[in-house]
C-alpha cells in the first residue's frame, strides 16, 4: 500500500507526464501533482527557513571565507618565497623564510580548522531547516481536512515530505557549499590575479563571459533532460509498486512474463532518458573546460611575455600560474550545483502549494467547551439544523434536512449505495463542515469545538480499519494514550477481541506488522472497535465497522453494543440489517435524502423500503 | 503513538567488506569491461596530461622568459593550449564512453532485481514492506550507477595520477619529493579508521529515513482514525522524536565527514609548505633553479585534488557496498523452488515419480491429503496453521469453507494456487500433485478471487480479462461484468476502457470486488477460489451475484470461503474447518443439525465453540 502510493506520487511528480498534458484548461487544480501556491511563496518558504538561523548562516559563511582565505593564501606564499626570501637568504636573513614557513603551516592549519568548522555549521542549519520542513509538512498535513486528504491522493502527501525533502537535503549540504565555493574562489581568484597583474587578472574576468553564456544554455536544456528522465523514472517505479503489492494476483493470474516485458519497456526508457541527462553534462563539462583552458593559456602567454620584458616578477607570474588552475576547479561542480538547484526550486514550490492549503475544516479561533456530561448522563444530543451539503466540486450531496436524535438514542442508517449515509456520518464526524446549516452536540456547533474537545465528544469507526505499526496494545491505546493495560484489555474484552489477541503469538505486545498482515479484516475490524470504546465518546459513529467480522463476531459485538451503548448516542450504518436488532430508530436514506424514520418494528410492519430490505436480508440469512 | 518501530525486515547478514560487496557486481560490469576500461586509460591520460603543463611552465621560465626570448614565450603558450585543449576534449571522451554503459548496468540490475522479485515466494512479500523494496529499486541503485562512473575510475586514476606525480616530483628533486611523501602514511590510516565508522553511521541513517517514512505513510494512510480520534498532536510528537533521531545520526555522520576533510586538506598542504620552505633554501643555495621550484609546487598543488577527493570517493564507495548489500540481500533469496528454469519445468510433471496417471480410479476435483501448513517466517516451535487438513472437492462441485475468524480460511484457499509451499502433505488437481505441476500451468487452471480486490493501473478491460486467456475478448467481457452484476462498469465516463487501479479513477470497496470477481470467473476455470467474494456488497447486489454466480458454478469445481449462510447456499456442500483440521463436511441442513460450531457460525447463537 505504501509503496503503492509513493509510485502514485513519483508518478505525479513529473508534471509532462502523458494524463497531465491532456487535460483541459481550467481543470480541478487537484489534478495536478502541484497546488497553485501564491506567488512569492517558494522564495518566502525557503527565507522563512533560512531567518531563525541567519546568525548560523553568517557563521558558516564567516567560516568559508576564512577557509578559502587560508587555502588562497598558498600561492602567495610561493610568490613571497621566491621574490623575497630567496635574496634574503642570498644575504644571510633567515628572516623571511621563517616568515614563510611559519605563515603556510598557519595557513594550512587554518584550512583544516576552518574546513571542520565550516562543514560542521553548515550541517547544523542544514538538519535544522529539514527538522523545521518536515516538521512543518507533517503537521500541516495532520491539520489539514478529510476532504483534503480525499483528494490530494496519499502518494503525493508522502512524495512532499519524503523525496521533496530530500532534494532540498542534496541541495543544502552539497550544493549550496559548491555555489558559494565556486563564488569565493571565482571572486577572491580574480581579485587577486588582477591584484597581481592586470593583464592576467583581465583575461580570466573575459573568460567569465563563455562560461556564462554555457552555464545558459546547460541549464535550459538540462531542465528539460531532467524532467523527461523524472517522468521516466516514475513511470518505472510506478510498475514496480504496483506489481510488488498485488503480488498475489499477479502470480494467481500469470502475469510475471507480460510484467517482464511491460517493465523492460519502461526500463529501457529510463535507461535512454538517463543517458541522456548524463550526456547534456558531459556536453557542458567539455565546454566549460576548453573555456577555462583556453583561458590558462592565454593568461601565461600573457605573464610570461611580461616577465620575459621584465616587466613582471617571476614570483608573480608562478603565483599566478597556480592561482589560474585553481580558479576553473570547482567549474564542473557549478554543473552539479545547477542540477540540485533545479530539482530543489521544483520541489519547494509543490510544497509550498501545499502548505499554503488552509484546513476546510478549520479549528476554532476561540473554541468552547461541551457542557459537563453528567456520571449518568445517557449520552449527547445531536442536531442537525438546516443542513445542506455539497461537496466543493459540485454536485448536491444531501438537500437540505433536519435531523435531532436525543442523547442515548441508537440510530440505524440504512439505504444503497451512495445514498448519502457515509456523508451523514462524516458531517457529525465533522470530517466535512455543511455548507449550510449546523450541526449541534448538546446545543453546541461542532465547528467551535477544538479538536481533542470534539474527540471526546464524537469518535467514528470506519470500515477500513487501519493499523500503525507497533504492538495491538498501542493500535487500541489510540483511542486513549494514557490508557492502562487494564484498561486496553478491558475495551478488547468488551467487544470480544480478547480470546484472538491472547491467542496471538506475544498477545497483546504482538506486532501487527512483523506478522505481515496476518491480523485477518475481520480482526483488524475488532480492533478499531476496541480502540473506539477506549476513547469512550459521547456519540459513537460506526460506518459499516463490522462489514468483514463472520456472523459470530458481528453477533458478539451486536451483544457488548447493549452494554457499550449504554450511556452513548450511536449512530450506526450497515449493510447487513442485523444491527437493526439493537437499534431504538431506523432512518432509510435514498439519494441524500432521509425517506424512513422511525423504530425498526413500525417500520418493518408498514410497508414501505425498509420492510422490503428486511424481508430480502431474512431470507439471505435462515438457509 | 504506536510507530516507533521499523515494518522493515532487517536481516543481519554476515558483515563483508566493502570490495567484497562491490566485487558482486562484476557479471553486471563484464559485458561492458571494454568501455569502462577505455574511459579509465583515457582519464589516466588527461590526468597526466595536467601534469605535464607544470613541466611546459618550467621549460617557460627557466628557458623563454630567462632569456627574454618572445618567440619561445609563444611556443610555450601554444603547448599550454594544445594540452588543455587535448584535457577536454579527454574528459568529455570519458563521460561519453561511459554514460550509456553505466546506465546500461543501471537498467539490468533494475530489470533482474524486478524479474526476482517477481518471482520470489509470497512469504517473502509478506516480510518485506513494498517501499523497502522499491528504494533498493531505484535509490540504490542509482547510488550503484553513480559508484561505477566516478569512485570507481577515480579511485583508480586518481591513484594513478598520485603515482604519477609523485614520479614526477621525485625526478625533479627527490628530497622534496620525500617531504611530500611522507603524509601517506597518516592519511591512509585515517581514512581507512573513517571508513568503518562512516559506514556504520551511513547504515544508520538510512534504516532511520525508512523509519521515517514508514510513519510518515502510516499517518497519511490512517488520517481518518488520526482525525477521528483527534490524534495529530501526539502522531506531531513521535514524528518529532524519529526526526530528531534522525538529524542526530546526520550530524554525526556531518562530524565524521568534516573530521576527515579537514584531515586530508591539512596534512598535505603541511607537507607541501615545508617542501616549499626546503625548496627555498636550496633555491638560495643555488642547488635548484627557480623554474624547477615552481614546477614542483605547481605539480604538488595539482596532486591535491587527486589526494582529497579520496575522502569523499571513500564515503561515496562505502555508501554503494551498502546499496550492493541491501540488494542482494533480495537477490540472495531464493526463487519460488522447482520453478528456476521455466523450461525444465514444463516436463517436471511427467518425470516426476509416482505420479498418479490421469484418469482410471484416480478422484478427480481437488483433493488435499494431510495438509499440513506454517507460514514460513513463524517460529518452528508455533503450531501449524493447517495441522493435516484431508478434503475432497469432487469434480464440478462447489465446496464452502466455512471456519472462525482466523482458523486459517484464506490460508488454505492460497495453497491451491501454490502461493506458499506446503509443509507437508498434498494437494492434488484432478489427480495431479500440484508441487509437480509447472506453476504457469497449475495457475491457468485455477482462478482466485482474493479478500482484497485488487485491480491494476489498467482499463477495466484488461483488468478483467486478465483472468482469461489471449483469445478471450468483449463477449466474455461482458459475461463476466453481467455474472459479477458490474453494471456500473457503463457508468464510467469511458466505460470499459475507463482506467482504474492507482493511476486511475478510484472505485468502492464493493465496485472493486465486483470486478475481482469477474477477472475470476471471465476465462471458465477449471477450478475457481473465491475468498469471501461479496462481503463489500449490500444485500440487494449480494442477491443478484449470487444468482448469476450460481449458473458459473454449476460446472465449475470451486472452493469458496464464506462469512454467511447466504454464501454458503452457492455451495453444494460444506467444509468446516476448526483449529487447523477439517471438522465436518456435509449440506448446510446436515451441518446445522450435526456440528454445534457450524451452527454458531451461522447463526451466532447457542454455545458452539466448546
Amino acid at each position: 500500500m505504501t509503496a503503492q502510493d509513493q509510485a502514485l506520487r513519483e508518478r505525479e511528480t513529473s508534471e509532462e507526464g502523458p494524463d497531465g498534458a491532456a487535460g483541459p484548461d481550467g481543470r480541478d487544480p487537484f489534478d495536478r501533482d502541484a497546488l497553485p501556491a501564491p506567488k512569492g511563496a517558494t522564495g518566502a518558504l525557503l527565507r522563512s527557513l533560512l531567518a531563525p538561523r541567519r546568525a548560523r548562516v553568517a557563521l558558516a559563511a564567516l567560516l568559508l571565507l576564512l577557509q578559502q582565505a587560508a587555502v588562497q593564501a598558498g600561492p602567495l606564499l610561493v610568490a613571497y618565497a621566491i621574490d623575497r626570501a630567496v635574496p634574503a637568504l642570498r644575504q644571510g636573513d633567515h628572516g623571511p623564510v621563517v616568515a614563510v614557513a611559519v605563515g603556510y603551516g598557519l595557513c594550512a592549519l587554518g584550512a583544516g580548522l576552518f574546513q571542520y568548522g565550516f562543514v560542521e555549521a553548515s550541517a547544523r542549519v542544514n538538519q535544522d531547516v529539514l527538522l523545521d520542513l518536515r516538521g512543518r509538512i507533517f503537521r500541516h498535513a495532520q491539520a489539514l481536512s478529510v476532504d483534503f486528504h480525499e483528494r490530494y491522493t496519499s502518494g503525493r502527501l508522502i512524495s512532499r515530505s519524503t523525496t521533496d525533502v530530500e532534494s532540498l537535503r542534496e541541495l543544502l549540504s552539497e550544493g549550496l557549499q559548491e555555489l558559494v565555493n565556486v563564488v569565493l574562489s571565482f571572486a577572491s581568484i580574480s581579485l587577486i590575479l588582477l591584484w597581481l597583474d592586470w593583464g592576467v587578472g583581465a583575461v580570466a574576468v573575459a573568460s567569465f563571459v563563455p562560461l556564462y553564456l554555457l552555464v545558459r544554455r546547460y541549464r535550459r536544456r538540462a531542465s528539460a533532460a531532467f524532467s523527461a528522465r523524472s517522468t521516466a523514472i516514475a513511470a518505472v517505479i510506478v510498475k514496480f509498486a504496483e506489481t510488488m503489492n498485488g503480488i498475489r494476483p499477479v502470480r494467481a493470474f500469470r502475469r510475471e512474463r507480460s510484467n517482464d516485458e511491460a517493465f523492460g519497456a519502461l526500463n529501457r526508457h529510463h535507461e535512454r532518458r538517463n543517458g541522456d541527462a548524463i550526456l547534456e553534462m558531459a556536453r557542458y563539462v567539455v565546454g566549460s573546460r576548453l573555456v577555462a583552458n583556453t583561458a590558462v593559456a592565454g593568461m601565461v602567454l600573457w605573464g610570461a611575455y611580461r616577465v620575459a620584458e621584465g616587466t613582471l616578477a617571476l614570483g608573480v607570474l608562478a603565483a599566478a600560474v597556480l592561482y589560474m588552475r585553481r580558479l576553473y576547479d570547482p567549474i564542473d561542480r557549478l554543473g552539479m550545483f545547477l542540477n540540485a538547484y533545479e530539482s530543489a526550486a521544483a520541489s519547494l514550490e509543490k510544497i509550498a502549494g501545499l502548505l499554503a492549503q488552509r484546513p476546510t475544516v478549520p479549528e476554532p479561533a476561540v473554541s468552547r467547551e461541551l457542557p459537563r456530561r453528567p456520571a449518568r448522563a445517557p449520552g449527547r444530543e445531536v442536531v442537525f439544523e438546516g443542513v445542506r451539503f455539497a461537496y466543493r466540486t459540485g454536485g448536491e450531496v444531501l438537500p437540505r434536512f433536519d435531523l435531532a436524535i436525543p442523547a442515548g438514542q441508537t440510530v440505524a442508517v440504512v439505504g444503497s449505495t451512495g445514498a448519502g449515509k457515509s456523508t451523514l456520518a462524516k458531517l457529525l464526524a465533522r470530517f466535512y463542515d455543511p455548507s449550510e446549516g449546523r450541526v449541534l452536540l448538546d446545543g453546541v456547533d461542532l465547528r467551535d469545538l477544538s479538536a481533542s474537545e470534539l474527540r471526546r465528544g464524537v469518535v467514528m469507526v470506519t470500515q477500513e480499519a487501519f493499523l500503525f505499526s507497533g504492538t495491538v496494545a498501542e493500535n487500541i491505546a489510540v483511542g486513549r494514550p494514557d490508557a492502562t493495560r487494564e484498561e486496553i484489555e478491558h475495551a478488547a474484552k468488551a467487544i470480544g477481541a480478547h480470546d484472538f489477541i491472547a491467542a496471538l503469538p506475544d498477545g497483546y505486545d504482538t506486532d501487527v506488522r512483523k506478522r505481515g498482515g496476518r491480523i485477518s479484516a475481520g480482526q483488524r475490524q475488532l480492533v478499531a472497535f476496541a480502540r473506539a470504546l477506549l476513547a469512550d465518546p459521547g456519540v459513537l459513529i460506526l460506518d459499516e465497522a463490522t462489514s468483514s467480522l463472520d456472523v459470530p463476531g458481528e453477533r458478539a459485538v451486536q451483544r457488548a453494543m447493549d452494554t457499550v451503548l449504554h450511556g452513548r448516542t450511536a449512530v450506526v450504518i450497515a449493510h447487513r440489517l442485523s444491527t437493526v436488532e439493537i437499534a431504538d430508530r431506523v432512518l432509510v436514506m435514498e439519494r441524500g435524502r432521509i425517506v424512513e424514520d422511525g423504530p425498526p418494528e413500525r417500520l418493518i410492519a408498514g410497508e414501505g423500503r425498509f420492510a422490503g430490505l428486511h424481508r430480502a436480508w431474512r431470507e439471505s440469512l435462515v438457509g | 503513538m504506536p510507530a516507533s518501530t521499523s515494518a522493515a525486515p532487517r536481516p543481519v547478514a554476515p558483515k563483508r567488506s566493502a570490495v567484497r560487496s562491490l566485487l558482486r557486481l562484476w557479471p553486471y560490469l563484464r559485458p561492458v569491461r571494454g568501455r569502462f576500461l577505455a574511459a579509465a586509460f583515457v582519464a589516466v591520460v588527461a590526468s597526466c596530461l595536467s601534469l605535464v603543463i607544470p613541466l611546459v611552465l618550467k621549460w617557460m621560465v627557466d628557458g623563454p622568459v630567462a632569456g627574454r626570448d618572445p618567440d619561445g614565450v609563444w611556443l610555450g603558450a601554444l603547448a599550454v593550449l594544445g594540452l588543455g585543449v587535448a584535457e577536454a576534449l579527454l574528459f568529455g571522451l570519458r563521460r561519453w564512453l561511459v554514460a550509456r554503459p553505466s546506465t546500461r548496468v543501471e537498467a539490468s540490475l533494475r530489470a533482474d532485481l524486478y524479474r526476482r522479485l517477481q518471482r520470489l515466494p509470497v512469504a517473502f512479500h509478506d516480510r518485506w514492506a513494498s517501499g523497502q523494496l522499491l528504494s533498493r529499486g531505484t535509490t540504490d541503485l542509482s547510488l550503484l550507477r553513480m559508484f561505477l562512473v566516478f569512485p570507481l575510475t577515480f579511485l583508480f586514476v586518481n591513484g594513478v595520477t598520485v603515482l604519477a606525480g609523485f614520479v614526477v616530483l621525485l625526478a625533479q628533486d627527490w628530497s622534496l619529493g620525500l617531504v611530500l611523501l611522507l603524509p601517506v602514511v597518516p592519511l591512509v590510516v585515517g581514512c581507512s579508521l573513517f571508513e568503518t565508522r562512516y559506514s556504520k553511521a551511513a547504515r544508520r541513517a538510512q534504516d532511520q529515513v525508512g523509519d521515517l517514512t514508514t510513519l510518515v505513510e502510516e499517518s497519511v494512510l490512517g488520517i481518518r482514525v488520526v482525525k477521528g480520534f483527534g490524534r495529530h498532536r501526539s502522531q506531531a510528537r513521535a514524528f518529532r522524536v524519529l526526526a530528531e533521531r534522525l538529524r542526530g545520526t546526520e550530524l554525526r555522520k556531518a562530524r565524521l565527514l568534516a573530521a576527515i576533510w579537514a584531515f586530508i586538506t591539512t596534512v598535505p598542504e603541511l607537507a607541501i609548505g615545508a617542501a616549499l620552505v626546503l625548496g627555498t633554501v636550496q633555491v638560495a643555495d643555488g642547488e635548484l633553479s627557480a623554474g624547477t621550484l615552481v614546477a614542483f609546487l605547481s605539480t604538488a598543488l595539482a596532486l591535491r585534488w587527486p589526494v582529497e577527493s579520496i575522502g569523499f570517493l571513500l564515503a561515496m564507495s562505502q555508501e554503494a557496498a551498502t546499496a550492493t548489500e541491501r540488494y542482494f540481500e533480495v537477490m540472495d533469496q531464493a526463487e519460488e523452488t522447482a520453478d528456476r528454469a521455466p523450461g525444465a519445468v514444463a516436463t517436471a510433471a511427467d518425470r516426476a515419480p509416482g505420479r498418479d496417471a490421469p484418469g482410471g480410479d484416480v478422484p478427480g476435483g481437488v483433493v488435499f491429503e494431510g495438509v499440513t501448513f506454517r507460514y514460513p517466517d513463524a517460529p518452528e516451535d508455533s503450531p501449524p496453521v493447517l495441522r493435516g487438513v484431508d478434503l475432497r472437492i469432487r469434480p464440478g462441485e462447489t465446496l464452502a469453507l466455512v471456519g472462525a475468524t482466523g482458523s486459517g480460511k484464506t490460508t488454505l484457499t492460497a495453497l491451491v494456487p501454490r502461493l506458499y509451499e506446503l509443509t507437508s502433505g498434498r494437494v492434488l488437481l484432478d489427480g495431479e500433485d500440484i508441487a509437480e505441476m509447472p506453476r504457469e500451468r497449475l495457475r491457468s487452471l485455477v482462478a482466485v478471487a482474493f479478500e482484497e480486490p485488487t485491480l491494476f493501473s489498467a482499463s477495466v478491460r484488461d483488468n478483467v480479462l486478465m483472468g482469461a486467456g489471449p483469445e478471450a475478448g468483449d463477449a466474455e467481457l461482458r459475461r463476466a461484468l453481467d455474472v459479477a452484476q458490474a453494471g456500473f462498469v457503463a457508468d464510467l465516463p469511458r466505460g470499459a476502457r475507463t482506467e482504474v487501479g492507482e493511476q486511475g479513477l478510484s472505485l468502492s470497496g464493493g465496485q472493486r470486488q465486483r470486478l475481482a470477481l469477474a477477472r475470476a470467473v471471465v476465462g471458465t476455470p477449471r477450478f475457481l477460489v473465491l475468498d469471501d467474494p461479496l462481503s463489500a456488497l449490500d444485500v440487494h447486489t449480494e442477491a443478484l451475484v449470487e444468482a448469476a454466480l450460481r449458473e458459473v458454478l454449476r460446472d465449475t469445481t470451486a472452493l469458496v470461503v464464506a462469512h454467511r449462510p447466504s454464501t454458503v447456499l452457492l455451495a453444494d456442500r460444506v467444509a468446516l474447518l476448526s483449529e487447523g483440521r477439517i471438522a465436518a463436511v456435509g449440506t448446510h441442513q446436515e451441518l446445522l443439525r450435526t456440528s454445534a460450531e457450524y451452527a454458531w457460525l451461522m447463526s451466532g447463537t447457542g454455545d458452539g465453540k466448546r
